[in-house]
């Protein structure tokens, strides 16, 4: 349903993302990951509009939306949460997640009652009334998924919604994310906590300095010399391998 | 929306409605018609400023652009005063969507998008004063000829209500905006613009609106201060001292609510008369009072006096839940948007 | 038609009025590049300046030139007491609140001196007021010559300041990097407030320059400021060459605007760059920040 089509993006001299390629098929839960700085964050801006690419196309369910506004394509259907979070502070949480559900419901009733049930499903409903600047970092990044979800998107776009989570709350809210795809959404997530990854992610696409290095099931890309070079150093690999076999 | 939604505005405003039959003298409600106009003129800059966040430094525009649409249709053109009114609230519509394009696509926010509305507000008053299609320098006269087609009434009294009645439909505008999608996709514009359009609103679209609104409604202030003084000219239509009133009322009173202004302006000028009053015939004693509030609102009041009430009420009764909260649970589905 | 020479003695009038705005203006411009808010109280504050110099010369009998050295640290004072102790406390660190209360401010400012001075024009006619320097065919007006001058020294001295003083570095530190400046020990709210008093310093020698040749009232700050506005915003919020360039230049292209528009229509020109620069090129012409 998308399709990246060698994008790049150059930033004055920094080549932030350099000719990467990805596609997601529908139903699937698809991760991105890489080291630091690799140009994830920037890859998902270009997806759901907010930077223009310099070079590539982007197609979503076969129309190219390269050069549409981050609106439009949220109307077409991407969602996206934010990795730093971007609560509206001073509104609550019903009336923040009501800004998403207005997206396809025109009627305050309708806009409300969708933005509720999302609260339920996110496990927010106890904190509906509550201002949305006063809540945990585990509410704020509950929030900034229930808020995408609101808009009914088809394919979610979730940038690092464990980071800065106890595992205690990664472990609740990994089954939220399942059930989120078995409603039919297809979700495409960065995420630097593996074990989510592992658990969670059919296909897994790396990308370091810019460009796509691999990509496979989870367990045979963190077996890919390319990848742990590229998170541990050159010749990581090697001494890995060396040190299993005289463990062995 | 529901009649219980329009419970407070109906009681505020049949109170006020009641006034001039208590009070007859002139002075007075010459001075309560004025204030009701600049109360609608910031009921219009709290729109795009309360609501939409976008601080206006030159709302003049639209008020001066009001003001001279009205008289000039009836002077030059002869068109009836009534339509005149019509016309001025389109002309400031289109003035603040032509204003709200040429800033708003060029990403202007902030304190940027308060100066270049000055700038605007600047540009039109030296014009204003230099076309001969303004009268100039002279300013602009409408003739005296009470007749109530002509939007001139012999009773001071039925000017009054005809404000008050305009008042109360923004009241019932704002209400109406406040629980619109129109309402909650703006405000989300003012809280984190890039959030918002990840959900999927077209903010530019929504700013536009917002300004053009705020425009008809401030300009519909402009026109009717012509039609009750039948004089303008550059510096009062498109003077600063009109930008700087519209937008003090809602800050002072609460901004971003649907009361504010109105309760900023009564206060302001009601603050203003005391002063007058105690210090005699200091000239400015007034304004060094509506400056000295205004800071004061801004380092003590966030969210002005209507805010302040709000406060106290919360930490008064203790027992009752919280307002918000009591407000949402009780919200009845609305039918008509 | 106008002859070469009239265009030409416009445009050094333009150089030398545009001269006192680059002053006017580089209070303004400092103030933006190291506090990031747009003082609005900038205009009332160069009024006050304007009485200060009239009292002196009214009252007291004091030359507008020689009132330069007493006027500078009172301003000085004045700018820095004002952010210290009204302008930061009050705005709790918020963009829009502290255009508020600037806004308050000016307010304030403007109608005490309407209460204590009423709205007359009040002028101060010293000896070298009309006093012109022959310049080839031209004939230059000798006051607004020594404020082109001193506007250019001051502008130099300002320089000076920022980059070999102690002071000056800490300053430009916060500019750059409030927190890290912070962390090494810099006491921001001091040099904010530092800054801001050079800001009206310069005011006051803008004051000095001015009134040998002009007049002032309570509401004339508003005139200036949005001029100022303009200079800043063409020459790049925060660059203190550009506020000069951009002074010079806004001077040139107001008094061509009148020669040509006529006096009423004179500023319209600089209303419309300043519209213009905004929504095409918000940075300014002469590049961003120094």
């Amino acid at each position: 349903m998308l399709v990246v089509d060698s994008v790049s993006k150059r930033f004055g001299g920094l080549m932030a993302v350099d000719g990467a390629s990805l596609t997601v098929t529908p139903g699937s839960i698809i991760g991105l990951i890489g080291p630091n700085g690799a140009g994830k964050t920037t890859l998902f801006s270009m997806i759901s509009g907010f930077i223009a690419p310099t070079d590539g196309g982007i197609r979503f369910e076969g129309a190219d939306i390269t050069a549409e506004e981050p609106h439009r394509r949220a109307a077409r259907g991407i969602g996206r949460t934010f990795q730093i979070v971007q609560p509206f502070a001073g509104l609550t949480v019903c009336e923040n997640i009501a800004v998403g559900a207005y997206l396809r419901h025109a009627k305050r009733a309708d806009a409300i009652a969708r933005a509720r049930a999302v609260a339920q499903r996110v496990g927010l409903g106890p904190e509906l009334d509550r201002p949305a600047g006063g809540l945990t970092v585990a509410g704020r990044k509950r929030l900034e998924l229930a808020r995408a979800l609101a808009t009914e998107p088809k394919l979610l776009l979730l940038d690092e919604v464990l980071a800065g989570l106890n595992p205690s709350e990664i472990r609740d809210i990994i089954p939220v994310i399942r059930g989120i795809r078995d409603e039919g959404v297809t979700i495409l997530m960065i995420e630097h906590v593996m074990q989510a990854v592992m658990t969670l992610c059919e296909h897994v696409h790396v990308l370091a300095q810019g460009r796509m290095i691999a990509e496979g099931p989870p367990a045979a890309v963190c077996a890919d010399a390319r990848v742990i070079e590229a998170y541990l150093g050159h010749g990581a690999a090697a001494r890995l391998a060396a040190e299993g076999a005289a463990h062995g | 929306m529901t009649v219980r939604d329009l419970i407070p505005v109906l009681v505020l405003v049949g109170l006020a409605a009641l006034l001039p039959l208590v009070v007859t003298a002139s002075p007075v409600l010459n001075f309560l018609v004025f204030m009701l106009i600049v109360a609608l003129g910031a009921q219009g800059w709290n729109i795009l400023g309360g609501f939409g966040g976008q601080f206006s430094f030159g709302h003049a525009a639209f008020f001066g652009t009001g003001a001279y649409a009205t008289a000039i249709l009836q002077l030059r053109w002869g068109v009836n005063a009534w339509a005149g009114l019509a016309a001025a609230v389109a002309a400031g519509g289109a003035v603040g969507w032509a204003i709200g394009f040429l800033s708003f696509r060029s990403g202007l926010r902030g304190s940027y998008f308060a100066l270049v509305t000055l700038a605007f507000a600047e540009v039109f008053r030296i014009l204003a004063n230099a076309a001969p299609l303004t009268g100039g320098a002279a300013g602009l006269l409408i003739g005296l000829d009470v007749r109530p087609a002509n939007l001139q009434f012999a009773d001071r009294a039925v000017f009054y209500w005809l404000v008050l009645g305009f008042v109360a439909a923004v009241l019932v505008l704002t209400r109406w905006i406040q629980r619109s999608r129109f309402g909650a996709q703006l405000v989300a514009v003012r809280e984190n613009e890039d959030a918002a359009k990840a959900l999927g609103v077209d903010s530019l679209r929504v700013k536009l609106r917002a300004i053009a609104l705020s425009g008809a409604v401030t300009a519909l202030a402009g026109g009717l201060y012509a039609q009750y003084f039948l004089y303008i000219d550059a510096n009062i239509a498109y003077g600063g001292w009109i930008s700087v009133e519209l937008l003090l009322a809602p800050i002072i009173g609460g901004v971003g609510t649907v009361f504010g202004p109105v309760v900023g302006a009564l206060t302001l000028h009601g603050l203003g008369e005391v002063a007058k009053q105690f210090a005699g015939r200091i000239p400015g004693i007034d304004l060094i009072v509506f400056g000295t509030v205004l800071v004061l609102a801004v380092a003590f009041a966030r969210g002005g006096i209507l805010g302040l009430l709000e406060r106290l009420r919360d930490r008064g009764v203790g027992m009752l839940p919280p307002s918000a909260k009591s407000r949402t649970a009780k919200e009845v589905p609305n039918a008509g948007r | 038609m106008y002859s070469p020479q009239i265009i030409l003695e416009a445009m050094l009038n333009g150089l030398m009025t545009g001269a006192v705005y680059a002053l006017i203006a580089l209070g303004l411009t400092l103030i933006y590049g190291v506090l990031h808010i747009i003082n609005f109280a900038h205009g009332a504050l160069l009024t006050c300046a304007m009485f200060a110099v009239w009292v002196a010369w009214a009252w007291l009998g004091i030359d507008p030139y020689a009132v330069i050295p007493l006027l500078v640290p009172l301003m000085f004072a004045l700018g820095y007491g004002l952010q210290r102790f009204v302008i930061g406390p009050a705005s709790h660190g918020d963009d829009g609140n502290i255009l508020l209360v600037t806004l308050g401010l000016s307010i304030v400012l403007e109608n005490v001196l309407l209460a204590t001075f009423q709205s007359d024009t009040r002028t101060l006619d010293t000896d070298y007021s009309f006093q012109v320097v022959a310049l080839g065919p031209l004939l230059l007006s000798f006051p607004r010559l020594i404020g082109l001058a001193v506007a250019v020294v001051v502008t130099g001295l300002l320089w000076l300041v920022l980059n070999r003083t102690d002071t000056g570095k800490a300053i430009r530190a916060v500019a750059r990097e409030k927190l890290g400046a912070n962390l090494v020990g810099i006491d921001v709210p001091h040099i904010y407030a530092v800054t801001f008093g050079l800001g009206c310093a310069c005011l006051a020698v803008a004051a000095c320059l001015l009134m040998p040749t002009f007049y002032v009232n309570p509401r004339i700050g508003g005139a200036f400021v949005l001029v100022a506005f303009t200079v800043v915003v063409l020459g790049g919020m925060g660059s203190i060459p550009g506020a000069l360039l951009g002074g010079l230049f806004i001077g040139v292209v107001e008094s061509l605007c009148g020669l040509f528009l006529g006096d009423s229509l004179g500023q319209l020109g600089i209303f419309l760059i300043f519209i213009a620069v905004l929504l095409v090129r918000p940075t300014g012409l002469f590049g961003a920040k120094a």
